[in-house]
This record gives structure tokens, C-alpha cells and sequence, in this order.
């Protein structure tokens, strides 16, 4: 073809860019190829697997104990929740009851970890589109957090804290009352980062009806959580399948009406004040079981410590599960946990042995990201990374 | 509960004698096996009955059996929000079987589809764009089969002779440890140091 005959705007084509894979908002290593026509974004192709560390691998060749901790690396935003996944799923092939107080401490670490990535989120997302300030507000506030996290198993950030059968350890005494406390001042800091965003008139610019998944998108492309909520449909895992003791709790499930970014920002700072009053009522519900224990002790739990030093059986028992392991019977089961960013499941084919045979793991990031060539098509440039920040991805789950 | 998917199962097997083997209900999950060219119109049936509304896709993935003739599961999972339900949809392939791909009933399914072929090389028909998804570029093997070893063919550097990322055989300091825990008295299936002799004698 003559190019010099051809009238100007024939020349044209269209201008493919790279965007990351370290570019500050793609959340991590993200790298997107994207086909641009002026600002107009014609084709969204994510790269991704730039993380990938191969944990449904070696988890095959480690016993379930060892595994756990990899599931404080996937979400490390939120790390309980997804350990809270691989417990249930144990704890149901084995059949194993969780003693209540556990279940509690369960649920109000899990809404801990929820505020943690909400936090996250909200914040780098108004980061992405140009506010400096809500960042550092919001860290201050995990950072708090992420000392309760400290105080109650010795790690900020992989806790490796739930156990199958309960918790590691019951929490240290005044624990409880720092967490009361540190709600009000919280929900404070929550109005004020309300009073910088919500009315703020160029984050609504950035955010309002952009990205607009309808309900009919978010079914057919397998989104889950806030995905599904700000869409306007009320499933909440915590409330359709209860799992642990979430049926005993009261809290509401706020939902969006229009299904963009800013309805998903309403909906996760509507969900960190539905999590203060499920920590509130958890902590209450603790006080009532004080003293009991946290940890089903048998076949898949250690003995305890006390028993250790008179019991040669308890001596025994606890070397061969910290050596061998326990052993899960034969069989399949998925188990789902409404993690902050959906839903977080972990398929496990058990084969009898001390290892799994497969565990595959379901992380939500994933089909949103996969979404976003759907959504981010016929956007502008810039915003695609407004996007991608209310979609919550983090690269830890997505790739695995 | 169980008994609501014992009947949806039930229903299911009926309503579709062509493609469904078999549909069980084990600790609570409704489990379905399917042959690999009735999946499309099975997961559309799912979809959209008016008895199952099946229509968000959970999750694809692959499970490997190296010793089974058809070696590999392809494990879907479906879940229904207007009714509360979940189901597992299993589909046994052969290794050089090609399954098609469901990216026309459910979108979800691109990536899911994508990494299944990324990690145990199932094939999949009708697929636009069957890439690797989570190794590497260029990156060669399905690394979830069974017969792939953890550690992996080859590892990477940066050269500072060639001034690039070169790719070379692993090299491992020490030999890989995979521990056995199972106990001789378990049916531990190695020789025991000192204990070769009765093998010796079973076989004389």
C-alpha cells in the first residue's frame, strides 16, 4: 500500500503502550498492554504472573500444617481470611469442631482484616486518582491494626494464626479492651476520610460512572464481594452460606446502585463500619467465654503445653504432628470464605495422606482482573488505573 | 439442605441422560460427572434452567491422576446466587483429549481456561486465545503435572558478561529433600538399611 496517496487520517493506527509492571498503580506487578486510539482505550490485555511463586505446587509436597502459611502470603493485605479458608476446608473433610471462643476470635480477626484491606484499598485507590492525604491517614490506622495482629499471634502481617480445629493461642488479657477502644477513635477517622473523598468534587469526576459493571457482567464474569454489591445485589457470603458463627451477628450488607467506582467505594466504607460492629459484638460475646479453650485438642490439634511436661502421650502426640502431620481422609471439598475481596475458596482434593493431593485456590481478584479488558474497554487512559484500583487487586492471590 | 441437591441432582441427571454419568451429593457438595463433549451444553443447561440458575462461574481448574487412563479432572464450579447453591461439575480427559471451551456460556472462563492449559496442558477447543497465563514467557512444560519436578528444568540470572537475564539448568547446592513421614510399620514402601534380606527371601 502507498502510504503517500492515502489521505492523512488513514495513516493513522492505533498506539499500543505498556503500562507497569512498575507503574505505581498497577498495585504491584501488573503489566498491561493496552491499544489506544487517542485516549481511548480499544483493548486491555493484562499480563500477569509476574508473581507467581508456584504455591499450589508446593503445597502438594508439604503437610497441611506447613501449608497454612503460604496463605498469609496470597492476600497479604487481609492475611487471617484466607488462612480462615484453609482451615474450614480441613476442618470439613475431618469433621472437626471449632470450640466457640476460637470461632469468635475467628470472626473478629477476619473483620480486622477486612478493615485492613478496605483501608488499603479506599485509600491508594484516591491515591491513584491524585489525593495524597487518605494514605497517610489510612496507614496510621493499620498500623494500629496491625499490632493487635502482633499482639495476638507475634506477626504483623503472616500471622499464621487460625489453625485447623481453632486458633494457635487464646489472646493476651487486655487485648480485648484496646480493641473496644480503638473502634470510636476509628470510625472518627472514617467521617474524616468521608469529609475528604465522598463530596470531594474531583474524586467523583475520577470515579462516577466509571467502570459500571451491570449485575448481568458481574454473574457472567464470576465477580463476587464488593464486585457484586456495588452493583446493587445484597450477597455477602457471611450472610447467604454463614460459615463459623457469622449467623449469631448483626450487621447489615450495604450495596450500591449503580455498579461504578464510586458506588464500590461507598460500599467498602459502608462495610468497614458494618465490620466495627462485628468486632464490637464479637468482643462482647468473648467476655461471656472467657478462659475456655481455643484449640480442638485431638487427632489434628496439639496437646497443650501444661500436658507436655507430665504426659509422655502428649509428648508423642505433639512430636508426630509437628513431624508427620495429621492425616486428612480421602475426599474433595470446596470451602468459601467472603474474604474482603470476595469470594476466597480453596478446592482440596485430599487423598488420605499426611499432604494434599490438590489444592487449588480460588482467589476473587482473579476473574476481576481478568474482567477488566470487558469493563476498561471505550475509557479514557487515565482511567483505567481508576479502575483497577476499585477492582482490589493484589497480585499475591492473583498469582499465586 | 442435602436432600434439596440430592433431588437437584436428580433433576439434573434426568434432564440431561446424553451428557451426565453420574450426580452424588458427598459432605454436603452436589458433584457431577460429565463427558467432555457434553460440557457446553450441560454448563448452558445449568445456566439456564429455571430449576438451577447456575449462572456464575466459580472456578476451572485442572487435577491430575498420572496412573488413571484418563489422567486428567477438569474441576468446574458453579454457584447459584438467586438460589443458594453450588455445584462441581468434573469432566475426565485423556491426555491428548481436547475439551471445548464454555468462554461462550460463561466469559469467566477465558482466564480460568487459560491457566488450566498453562499448568497441566489441557487443551481446549474454541478458545480465542488459549496463552500461557502465569509462567514465564517462553516458558516450556505444564509445571502441575505430577511428573514435574518442584523445583523445576531451569532457573534464571542476571549476567553482568551478556548484560541480560540468562536462563540456565538448575543447579541446586543440595538435593532436593522430600521427606517421608510414614512409618515402617504403615507401609513404608523403601528398603530398610539392614533389612534387605527379606525381600531376598519372599523372592526365593
Amino acid at each position: 500500500m502507498d502510504g503517500e496517496q492515502l489521505p492523512a487520517e488513514h495513516k493513522l493506527r492505533n498506539f499500543n503502550i505498556n503500562f507497569g509492571p512498575q507503574h505505581p498503580a498497577a498495585h504491584g506487578v501488573l503489566r498491561l498492554v493496552l491499544e489506544l486510539d487517542g485516549e481511548i482505550v480499544e483493548r486491555v490485555d493484562p499480563h500477569i504472573g509476574l508473581l507467581h511463586r508456584g504455591t499450589e505446587k508446593l503445597m502438594e509436597s508439604r503437610t497441611y500444617l506447613q501449608n497454612l502459611p503460604y496463605f498469609d502470603r496470597l492476600d497479604y493485605v487481609a492475611p487471617m481470611n484466607q488462612e480462615h479458608a484453609w482451615c474450614l476446608a480441613i476442618e470439613r473433610l475431618t469433621g472437626t469442631p471449632v470450640p466457640r471462643r476460637a470461632q469468635l476470635i475467628r470472626v473478629l480477626f477476619c473483620e480486622i482484616g477486612r478493615i485492613l484491606s478496605h483501608l488499603l484499598n479506599v485509600t491508594t485507590q484516591a491515591m491513584d486518582v491524585g489525593a495524597l492525604t487518605p494514605p497517610l491517614w489510612g496507614f496510621e490506622e493499620r498500623e494500629k491494626l496491625m499490632v493487635f495482629y502482633e499482639r495476638a499471634c507475634g506477626a504483623r502481617l503472616h500471622a499464621a494464626y487460625f489453625r485447623p480445629g481453632g486458633v494457635h493461642c487464646d489472646l493476651p488479657p487486655d487485648l480485648l479492651d484496646d480493641i473496644v477502644a480503638w473502634c470510636d477513635p476509628f470510625l472518627e477517622v472514617l467521617d474524616d476520610l468521608e469529609g475528604l473523598l465522598t463530596d470531594n468534587r474531583i474524586f467523583k469526576q475520577r470515579n462516577v460512572d466509571i467502570g459500571v459493571v451491570s449485575l448481568e457482567t458481574a454473574q457472567a464474569y464470576g465477580f463476587s464481594g464488593v464486585m457484586v454489591r456495588g452493583s446493587g445485589w445484597a450477597w455477602d457470603l457471611r450472610r447467604a452460606q454463614p460459615y463459623e458463627c457469622y449467623d449469631e451477628f448483626d450487621f447489615l450488607i450495604p450495596v450500591g446502585k449503580h455498579g461504578d467506582c464510586y458506588d464500590r467505594y461507598l460500599c467498602r466504607m459502608e462495610e468497614m463500619r458494618e465490620s466495627v460492629k462485628i468486632m464490637r459484638q464479637a468482643v462482647e460475646k468473648l467476655a461471656q467465654c472467657q478462659g475456655e479453650d481455643v484449640l480442638h485438642r485431638g487427632k489434628i490439634g496439639p496437646p497443650r503445653r501444661g500436658d507436655m511436661k507430665t504426659s509422655m502421650e502428649a509428648l508423642i502426640h505433639h512430636f508426630k504432628l509437628y513431624t508427620e502431620g495429621f492425616h486428612v481422609p480421602e475426599g474433595e471439598i470446596y470451602a468459601a470464605v467472603e474474604a474482603p475481596k470476595g469470594e476466597f475458596g480453596v478446592y482440596l482434593v485430599a487423598d488420605g495422606t499426611n499432604r494434599p493431593y490438590r489444592a487449588k485456590i480460588r482467589a476473587p481478584g482473579f476473574p476481576h482482573l481478568a474482567a477488566l479488558d470487558h469493563i476498561g474497554v471505550g475509557h479514557q487512559l487515565a482511567d483505567v488505573s481508576a479502575i483497577l484500583g476499585s477492582l482490589d487487586i493484589v497480585f499475591g492471590e492473583i498469582d499465586r | 439442605m442435602s436432600e434439596e441437591l440430592i433431588e437437584l441432582g436428580a433433576y439434573i441427571e434426568s434432564a440431561t441422560p446424553d451428557a451426565v454419568f453420574s450426580a452424588a451429593v458427598t459432605r454436603g457438595e452436589l458433584t457431577v460427572q460429565c463427558a467432555p463433549e457434553g460440557i457446553v451444553s450441560l454448563l448452558t443447561f445449568l445456566r439456564d434452567d429455571p430449576g438451577c440458575r447456575f449462572t456464575t462461574l466459580v472456578d476451572i481448574c485442572g487435577v491430575d491422576w498420572p496412573e488413571r487412563e484418563k489422567r486428567f479432572d477438569v474441576v468446574y464450579h458453579l454457584l447459584s446466587m438467586q438460589a443458594n447453591q453450588r455445584v462441581r461439575v468434573k469432566v475426565a480427559v485423556r491426555e491428548d483429549q481436547i475439551v471445548p471451551s464454555v468462554i461462550g456460556v460463561f466469559p469467566a472462563a477465558d482466564w480460568f481456561e487459560r491457566e488450566c492449559f498453562d499448568m497441566y496442558g489441557v487443551m481446549f477447543s474454541g478458545h480465542p486465545d488459549l496463552r500461557r497465563l502465569l509462567t514465564d514467557y517462553g516458558f516450556r512444560g505444564h509445571p502441575m503435572r505430577k511428573d514435574f519436578p518442584t523445583t523445576g528444568y531451569v532457573e534464571v540470572r542476571y549476567d553482568e558478561a551478556e548484560k541480560r537475564v540468562v536462563y540456565e539448568p538448575v543447579n541446586l547446592v543440595q538435593e532436593y529433600r522430600l521427606f517421608d513421614f510414614m512409618s515402617p510399620w504403615e507401609g513404608a514402601e523403601y528398603i530398610l538399611p539392614g533389612d534387605e534380606k527379606t525381600e531376598k527371601k519372599g523372592a526365593a
